[in-house]
């Protein structure tokens, strides 16, 4: 039995400890919102902050990450950056299928936390990780620009 | 829905009951049964019955349905709840088509929500969502629904106030009676107004476009978008039944092959795995049907995977083991270099060729993809008291219903399948051979709720293939530099090959792809279509066989500008010849994308405007840095006009970049111009992951691709860095409707490949571009 801390609760799984993060997250915790694409650390749709950090959730095994802070989009609505990204990301009318875009908004975010005002080749290098088939990546762009510039104003 | 008024009737229109005709589905059958006969060369399709050919939305299995009463619930507290019949992959369906029914209804948007049909189109009309025909063909019964029940809710509250109904008028959720001031909410009225009958088609009073609210707006956001962003949207991989079961299948690795023996005794020590089932192969054709293979059952997808692993399969690889990339395109190549079924023929090309001042060929090569959706196949079934329930993220949920009956051999009354949203589509979630897995794994559970979820393995390696082909093209040109003669021989293995015997040759829809139907003014001109033999499941990815068509022919064309040293732009534009409407079957286009020539013929004004149009916004002709080159190419494909101009840069490294696109469109009365954008964006970066990176090649009969390291996508870092969409203006709604989801991809790869030809002085030939560039 592995605890992990999800969302700023603490909760007990019962699968052997090498299961990556993203099927505890999925088949075990319900929290379906991080989603599969890949399995090997190839597309960035199980994107969720481990500790601040984006790390890619098919590749980290629940042993890793016990006693760390794991967020996933399910949170994001209650985080500052997550709830401005989020509002650009509607804004823009990025998603098409939306598949990717957790993913995609958790990459975002935590570019945002550590960068607030990157330039096009720091979102290439932070977003470049994540794969969208439908193609939204302008809009991608343009929303990170939107939620980097509303985190300027003072709300 | 809690305390709505039932206003969803219990029998759908009876009149969508007759409309049953050719489509897809019906023509697959037609396919099967050897149902196309060849008249004076050209195939044609042989109809069941002499009743007059049908086109559009009539002539798809099960029509269309106009009945308020099925797609539209009014609760008491005002609440207007859409059904939508259509799959949402990413298209904005859900948002597009209930925005009609909201806008001729009056309904206030922010009251509207939506609810997703299951499978069943004998209630909700044709629900295939392919060809890019969900607006093309529901914008008008929508509009019909939305002022049926319009007039539905008037005339109730007439009857309440006593006055003529000609008095009061709906506006924004109230029908009001100015006279008096009077004014009721749509909930007040909702009760009397479902008692009453639904009026007359003839009798609907539609909206002037003047009046639009919502229609030809693109402002509404996406009805899902808040749940997206959130984390809350539900795909078929997302669902969640009590005490469901997860499982992966090991299918055979090459088309037709089938499990000689295995064993699963290590897998079944892999903590979680619940249960090992074999699953029979079908024989070929592969139709819609599962592969077959052995599943691993267990309490978790993890546990599944690793347990499929441990499996010790040996595989009977059948026929088709010998499929190898390399050498089928050798014999496609050999097969492109001799005369082949000629499939259109005007003036004579032979003669026009010999007399030519100039002669030119080529030949282009387009490799096999994967449609590689975000989401893969997965669907979840229980069966429960001898009634199947399916959750599913399906295209086409009728065909999935009669095909999980089939299967099951359960009635298809008993059998429900619930659409889920789409983690992108693109044409492989047309086909339910996962959904049938996920219903026999629970038919082996004993009814037990299963999902089957697919890893990126398994969409890469048991797609749906788009097609290989090779395209050579030869013309001759008259001293003036005129193109006098144009022969055009399309290799390609058919969609034909999965669905029935392989004729080797392409079916209809097929060569009405961009090859048959070229409207160029060349007196001599003929298409030929020499044998193909398929060894894999050949499919529809977005737009199809326009994709290796546009590539070709808007290549060809701008070599044959440089070799008369023209203008491409002016080149491409005397091809096409005076503005024109072309009767598609004047140029043997039996097909017509399904629609009626006389409502939809090739017009060549329209293709002309789009060039012009792109050629303008992107300042066609201007001086570009050095390095940099501009690449036109237009295509007209799902009865839509599309004009690229690409703007590529090829640094001394040989690396390619994309600075900037333009898009020039026509796709006749815009509905949700917006989502319009979003589409021809997406469609841009399909056109160049497509032109740049993909390839699904064979080796031994199996995919060599296995994952995004192998087929690769592009990602934001090249993809353009602007892209300029332009709508070409068009608010006569009274004019038929272009498709959208997939015109825009196939200008696109010749669009860069022209470009780069202008930056570089180097033709590409042979998608993918990959390191052809490159220069060490």
């Amino acid at each position: 039995m592995i605890t992990l801390t999800i969302n700023g609760i603490r909760r007990s799984i019962d699968l052997p400890p090498d299961t990556p993060l993203l099927w505890a997250l999925r088949d075990g915790l319900g929290l379906t919102g991080t989603k599969y694409g890949c399995g090997i650390a190839l597309c960035g749709a199980c994107t969720v902050h481990v500790d601040g950090e984006a790390a890619l959730a098919c590749v980290t095994p629940i042993s890793a990450v016990a006693n760390k802070n794991i967020r996933t989009i399910e949170a994001m609505a209650e985080d500052a950056t997550g709830q401005k990204v989020q509002a650009s990301w509607l804004n823009l009318g990025v998603p098409q299928c939306g598949y990717c875009q957790p993913g995609q908004i958790m990459a975002a975010t935590a570019l945002l936390k550590h960068n607030p005002q990157p330039s096009d080749a720091d979102i290439d290098k932070a977003m470049s990780r994540n794969i969208c088939r439908c193609g939204t990546y302008p809009r991608i762009r343009a929303a990170i620009k939107q939620a980097a510039a509303d985190l300027e104003q003072p709300s | 829905m809690n305390q709505s008024i039932e206003f969803i009737a219990d029998d759908a229109d009876a009149d969508s009951l007759s409309i049953v005709n050719i489509s897809r589905r019906a023509f697959l059958k037609e396919l099967a049964l050897g149902g196309f006969v060849l008249a004076a060369g050209f195939p044609v399709l042989t109809l069941a019955d002499e009743a007059p050919k049908k086109y559009g939305a009539d002539a798809m299995p099960h029509g269309w349905v106009d009945n308020p009463l099925v797609f539209v619930a009014i609760a008491e507290d005002g609440t207007v709840t859409i059904v939508c019949h259509r799959s949402e992959m990413g298209q904005g369906i859900r948002t597009s088509l209930p925005l009609v029914v909201a806008d001729e209804l009056e309904a206030n948007w922010l009251h509207v929500k939506v609810a997703q049909a299951p499978g069943d189109e004998v209630r909700f009309g044709n629900q295939d969502t392919d060809g890019s025909r969900s607006m093309r063909h529901f914008f008008m019964p929508m509009r019909r629904i939305g002022a049926a029940a319009r007039q539905m809710l008037e005339t109730a509250a007439a009857a309440q106030w006593r006055v003529p109904v000609t008095e009061v008028r709906a506006q924004l959720h109230h029908v009001l009676h100015p006279a008096s001031g009077r004014s009721l909410n749509y909930g007040d009225l909702a009760k009397a107004a479902a008692k009453l009958p639904v009026p007359d088609r003839e009798t609907l009073k539609l909206k002037q476009p003047a009046d639009f609210r919502y229609i030809g707006k693109g402002e509404q956001g996406i009805i899902d978008g808040r749940n997206i962003v959130s984390g809350q949207a539900r795909y078929g991989i997302d669902t969640r039944l009590p005490d469901m079961l997860h499982a992966v299948v090991a299918r055979p690795p090459v088309l037709g092959g089938k499990v000689l023996q295995y064993d699963a005794a290590e897998a079944l020590k892999v903590p979680g795995v619940v249960k090992v089932v074999a699953l029979k192969s079908s024989p070929l054709p592969a139709d819609f049907n599962p592969l077959g293979g052995v599943a691993v059952i267990a309490r978790h997808t993890w546990a599944a995977i690793q347990g499929r692993k441990a499996l010790k399969i040996e595989w009977d690889n059948g026929p088709h083991a010998g499929y190898d990339s390399e050498t089928y395109r050798a014999e496609m190549v050999v097969s492109a270099r001799k005369p082949g079924k000629a499939v259109r023929n005007q003036g004579d090309v032979d003669a026009g060729l010999d007399g030519a001042a100039q002669r030119l060929s080529a030949e282009y090569y387009a490799p096999h993809l994967a449609q590689a959706p975000m989401e893969p196949p997965a669907a979840a079934v229980r069966i429960v008291n001898g009634h199947c329930e399916v959750w599913a993220c399906t295209q086409a949920p009728q065909l999935t219903r009669e095909r999980v009956a089939k299967w099951l051999n359960l009635p298809e009354d008993n059998v429900t399948v619930n659409v889920t949203l789409l983690g992108g589509g693109f044409g492989r979630k047309s086909k339910p051979d996962y959904v049938i897995e996920a219903a026999l794994l629970s038919q082996a559970m004993r009814g037990q709720a299963v999902k089957v979820t697919w890893t990126r393995e398994d969409d890469l390696r048991h797609s749906y293939f788009h097609t290989v082909s090779v395209e050579r093209l030869e013309a001759g040109l008259d001293t003036l530099g005129n193109t006098v003669a144009w022969l055009h021989r399309t290799v390609a293995p058919s969609i034909g090959a999965t669905f029935g015997p392989d004729s080797k040759h392409q079916i209809p829809p097929e060569l009405g792809m961009g090859v048959v139907n070229v409207p160029f003014a060349i007196p001599n001109l003929r298409v030929e279509n020499p044998e193909a033999e398929a060894h894999t499941r050949i499919g529809w990815f977005r737009s199809v066989s326009n994709i290796p068509r546009a590539f070709a022919i808007q290549s060809f064309v701008a070599e044959l500008a440089a070799a008369a040293g023209r203008d491409h732009k002016d080149y491409l534009l005397d091809l096409l010849g005076p503005p024109r409407r072309i009767d598609p079957r004047d140029m043997s286009d039996s097909w017509n994308q399904g629609e009626s020539p006389d409502v939809y013929p090739v017009d060549t004004g329209r293709l002309r405007r789009v060039i012009e149009a792109v050629a303008a916004a992107a300042g066609w002709g201007r001086d570009v840095p050095k390095g940099h080159g501009l690449g036109l190419a237009a295509h007209y494909s799902f009865v839509t006009y599309v004009a690229v101009v690409a703007e590529v840069a090829v640094d001394e490294a040989g690396k390619l970049s994309i600075p900037r696109v333009d898009i020039a469109v026509d796709c006749g009365p815009q509905v949700n111009p917006e989502r319009i954008r979003s589409q021809l964006e997406g469609a841009c970066i399909m056109g160049v992951s497509l032109a740049t990176l993909g390839e699904i090649s064979f080796k031994d009969g199996a995919v060599v691709q296995d994952n995004f390291h192998a087929y690769q996508l592009t990602r934001m870092d090249d993809s353009p860095r602007e892209i300029r969409v332009h709508l070409l203006p068009s608010n006569e709604y009274d004019k038929p409707l272009g498709g959208i989801g997939e015109p825009g991809l196939p200008p696109i790869a010749p669009a860069l490949c022209n470009a780069i030809f202008a930056a570089t002085g180097q033709r590409i030939r042979q998608l993918p571009i990959k390191d052809q560039l490159r220069k060490d």
